[in-house]
């Protein structure tokens, strides 16, 4: 079925609905995952609208809950596009030169198994005397 | 940047950072006038006359973490590249309008390329703006007001990828039934 005015649109909402209520129930609730793809000029100049869209599908086709946001430029604009991982209870990790391989590298490893991947962005380490 | 779509979707950061709630973009394709205009409406913090003189500047941001600025400039090249105009009308308090007039027929207007994707990016990451988008054709008009999709949905988060994703679909169907240009 094509959707061509808001009533379509009530079809899938119950389709949602549904699915929001079995995410719930399951195991997994309160474990979400914090993604912000930085999205200023030189983001999107470098293809962040790209990897967004393609990392909310990931996600969504994983079944993994996550909140998908945009952020500023970090000052990283030589290696945009930039993303902030911030996985539940951890500190969040910057990567650059994500694009839609990188990404998907970054969702196996990192997000699915909290394996650090190369490329990291050292924004928010912190040293030995903090 | 290649595409219209992707300079609408740098001058939206530009509303969502001045504190916006509600977001305009309007695209009018005139076949009359042998114009292309697109207007982007917030109605965010504003910027006085002297700001306004220098965000056209690509040595002028606001932003601390890099010293230059050029998601305007670049908008503005491209409109006056493509036969247009461009330009800004700001109040303080009450908002910032944009606009970029392209000359329909000319050879160096950028294709809009995909607006549908960039107009649910935006949506699905800012669930808390209003956004209206208009485009205008000869055919017609085609309008969609996330004030609208959000009393069809009785809660049901509009930033989830199902809802993007039929939203995506619903502006691509219409833009076509109004034969927008868009590529």
């Amino acid at each position: 079925m094509k959707i061509k005015t808001l009533a379509d649109l009530k079809k899938v909402k119950a389709d949602v609905q549904k699915k929001i209520k079995l995410r719930e129930q399951s195991e997994n609730a309160g474990n979400v995952v914090q993604v912000k793809v930085a999205m200023a000029t030189c983001g999107i100049a470098s293809g962040a609208k790209e990897t967004m869209s393609f990392i909310i599908d990931e996600l969504d086709f994983r079944g993994i809950d996550a909140v998908i946001t945009q952020t500023g430029c970090m000052g990283y604009c030589y290696a945009e596009p930039t993303i902030e991982v911030t996985l539940p209870g951890k500190e969040p990790v910057v990567y650059g030169y994500v694009d839609k391989d990188k990404a998907r590298q970054i969702i196996d490893e990192y997000i699915v198994k909290g394996e650090l991947v190369d490329g990291i962005i050292p924004v928010n380490y912190k040293t030995i005397d903090e | 940047m290649k595409e219209l779509s992707l300079h609408i979707l740098d001058i939206v950061q530009n509303a969502i950072t001045a504190q916006s709630d509600l977001i305009e973009v309007v695209v009018d394709e005139n076949e009359k006038t042998d114009t292309y205009t697109i207007t982007i409406n917030d109605n965010g913090k504003g910027m006085d006359e002297e700001m306004i003189k220098k965000v056209t500047d690509p040595f002028f941001t606001s932003r601390t973490t890099r010293k230059v600025g050029v998601g305007i400039s670049l908008f503005k090249q491209n409109a006056e590249q493509a036969g247009g105009h461009f330009s800004i009308d700001s109040k303080i308090g009450e908002g910032t309008k944009v606009r970029a007039v392209f000359q329909l027929s000319n050879i160096d207007r950028p294709i809009m390329g995909d607006i549908a994707g960039t107009m649910t990016l935006l949506i699905g990451a800012n669930p808390d703006i209003r956004f209206i988008y208009t485009h205008k054709t000869g055919m017609g008009d085609f309008e969609l007001d996330t004030k609208q999709v959000l009393e069809e949905l009785e809660g049901v988060p509009i930033s989830h990828p199902d809802i993007l994703r039929s939203l995506k679909e619903l502006i691509t169907e219409n833009l076509d039934m109004i034969a927008a240009k868009i590529t």
